[in-house]
């Protein structure tokens, strides 16, 4: 039982990265029907980002964190400026093949800069061992993973819901063209929230170098994941993504370590049967 | 992808043209010059012949695949699991890894036609990726990830015999992906064909015009399935060997990178693709893999930001200067 639930907690850590690195990807899905399977790319760089200002300037990972944040940020919002804007939003087609290209290119660049190895980034020892609570061990760093995600599900959650930018950011998810006639910059909602996006993937890849490695196949390797998480849990809701990403982390470490031989079957056979039954995600904002 | 600029309306013409003799005249000149290379070479064709069956249903009915290379790896395997059980005959063989992959072409199928772009790419991904699990798992019949390597094969028609310098399996591949070729050719130029594209370009209208829709693209889909499955059968007869790549991931983003290279929608852009493809990667890849992801990368990007239609697109640009576009 106790190693049950450390598993099942295991499990919910995983999820809750997964959901850090894929809420943006599903805000830009649904606000804009942008299908971006480079998106795994920012969480890749944002990792290797973190581990070069740990070993030059020996930069702990919690000072990384909102440098990689804005940084990324930053990074964003030029390239949709710059890239993304460029590609027409109604054919699914070019945007998949301008993506993998560009998710080609991240994975050539990080294995010309960085080589084809594993890297590890130095957690603060604040954060390593493990706590008994009622008997059941736990890892610090998974607790304060599932801690970050809460803090980042509610402030999103408020910036959505209470806020200018959020009220706008809903009007054009649901209705772009009635919301642009209303006024609302759409163009400029979509960069922001695009920017956004990056950002967190890029906190999510430094949050997960230690759970869920860093190499450069990583962008290819959970493209598959974060699609999952946007599609299963509703284009756009945040709410749908959180559950969607802890429900697929459970899954998937409670999968591999009960049915090992089953592996990563038992995934994507969910993702097959979860489209079948939900083509429009578990929750779907809108129409 | 839009419609290539500029077509005829009513059917399509499929005459033979003074250009297709030349076209297919090219590969009996390199058969002559360039006799150490006929290993690439029947690669390229058996590539070319996947990537026909993308474009059907990529080109010219509009479906998103991110997994076509199922279909191709259930075709080599289905042609492998044959011969390395005692029934090596080649034709045969083929037909059967048709058969294989369009039957489970025409099952998943009805999965694939219903949904949105979206779903279309998501559920071809998982089926693939499903596969690719299934027959790591099944190491007892695919060998894993060692392969399935113990494939015997019996003379071609009970004549030629598989060669080293693969001589036979050139002639045989070539032969075969042109007999697919004027299928093919027929099919997208009938009024089949031409309902594929204007499901295409409005599904919502087409009901409207008595045409089933979904009928329609699951006929379309099985047909890809089976084209694909037999050019899986072709890589496993030629090079009697067959690995998990086959299934991959990157085999489908491959196929869709040389198709759109190429020019979707163009029946020869699938060739034009494919070639270029194969010899950019023999040439580049030897000397750094990494600089090849980067090439990739870039001629993806470059392709949809610059070069929309491919290369044939570009041809065709430059030879129509403009003419009508479509509505966005």
């Amino acid at each position: 039982m106790a190693a049950f639930i450390t598993v099942l907690f295991d499990g919910v850590a995983y999820g809750s990265l997964l959901f850090v690195i894929s809420v943006g990807m599903s805000v830009t899905m649904g606000l804009m029907r942008f299908i971006n399977l480079a998106h795994g790319a920012f969480a890749m760089f944002g990792g290797y980002t973190a581990c070069v200002l740990a070993q030059r300037w020996g930069l702990s990972m919690f000072a990384a964190l909102p440098v990689v944040l804005v940084g990324f940020a930053v990074v964003g919002a030029v390239l949709e400026r710059v890239v993304y804007r460029w590609v027409s939003k109604t054919r699914p087609l070019d945007q998949v093949l301008l993506t993998i290209g560009i998710a080609f290119i991240a994975t050539g660049l990080a294995t010309y800069i960085w080589g084809p190895y594993q890297r590890a980034l130095p957690l603060p020892a604040v954060l390593t061992g493990q706590l008994h609570v009622l008997g059941v061990d736990l890892g610090i760093y998974r607790m304060f993973l599932i801690g970050m995600v809460v803090a980042i599900t509610v402030s999103l959650h408020i910036l959505i819901e209470r806020t200018r930018f959020g009220a706008q950011l809903r009007a054009a998810v649901d209705q772009p063209d009635a919301g642009a006639g209303l006024g609302i910059p759409v163009d400029r909602v979509f960069t922001g929230s695009f920017a956004l996006g990056s950002g967190l993937a890029a906190l999510g890849g430094v949050l997960g170098v230690d759970v869920l490695g860093l190499d450069p196949n990583f962008t290819f390797h959970y493209m598959v994941y974060f699609l999952l998480v946007v599609v299963v849990g509703g284009q756009g809701s945040i709410v749908g993504s959180a559950a969607a990403a802890v429900a697929l982390g459970v899954f998937d470490v409670v999968g591999k370590y009960y049915v090992p031989s089953i592996g990563a079957f038992l995934i994507y056979a969910l993702m097959v049967v979860l489209l079948l039954v939900f083509p429009h995600g578990l929750f779907r904002r809108g129409r | 992808m839009t419609a290539p600029a500029g077509l005829p309306p009513g059917l399509p013409n499929d005459r033979w043209h003074r250009w297709d003799t030349a076209l297919w005249l090219a590969p009996i000149v390199a058969y002559v010059a360039f006799p150490d290379h006929l290993v690439l070479g029947s690669q390229i064709a058996i590539t070319a012949l996947f990537a026909l069956s993308l474009d059907v249903i990529l080109g010219y009915a509009g479906i998103v695949s991110l997994g076509h290379a199922a279909s191709f790896g259930l075709g080599a395997y289905t042609a492998g699991l044959l011969a390395a059980h005692g029934w090596g005959e080649p034709l045969t063989g083929l037909v059967a890894a048709g058969a294989v992959a369009g039957l489970v072409g025409y099952a998943t199928s009805f999965l694939v036609v219903r949904g949105q772009p979206l779903a279309q790419l998501m559920i071809t991904l998982g089926v693939g990726l499903l596969l690719v699990e299934v027959a790591n798992k099944a190491n007892k019949w695919t060998g894993g990830v060692d392969g399935l390597s113990d494939i015997v094969m019996w003379r071609l028609l009970g004549v030629f015999r598989f060669d080293l310098a693969g001589r036979t399996g050139y002639i045989y591949s070539l032969v075969v992906t042109l007999a697919a070729f004027l299928v093919v050719r027929r099919v997208v130029s009938s009024p089949f064909g031409l309902s594929l594209r204007a499901i295409r370009e409005g599904a919502a209208r087409m009901p409207a015009l008595g045409a089933p829709v979904g009928r329609r693209l699951v006929a379309a889909f099985t047909f890809a399935a089976a084209l694909a499955g037999v050019a899986g059968g072709l890589l496993t007869q030629t090079t009697q060997f067959v690995g998990l790549e086959v299934l991959s991931f990157p085999r489908s983003a491959a196929v869709l990178i040389m198709l759109v290279l190429g020019g979707a929608g163009r029946l020869y852009g699938a060739f034009v693709g494919a070639g270029l493809f194969m010899l950019m990667q023999d040439f580049l890849a030897r000397r750094d893999p990494v600089y090849w992801q980067l090439w990739i990368g870039g001629l993806l990007v470059a392709v949809v930001l610059i070069g929309r239609g491919g290369v044939l697109g570009i041809a065709e640009t430059v030879r129509a200067r403009r003419a009508a576009r479509g509505p966005r």
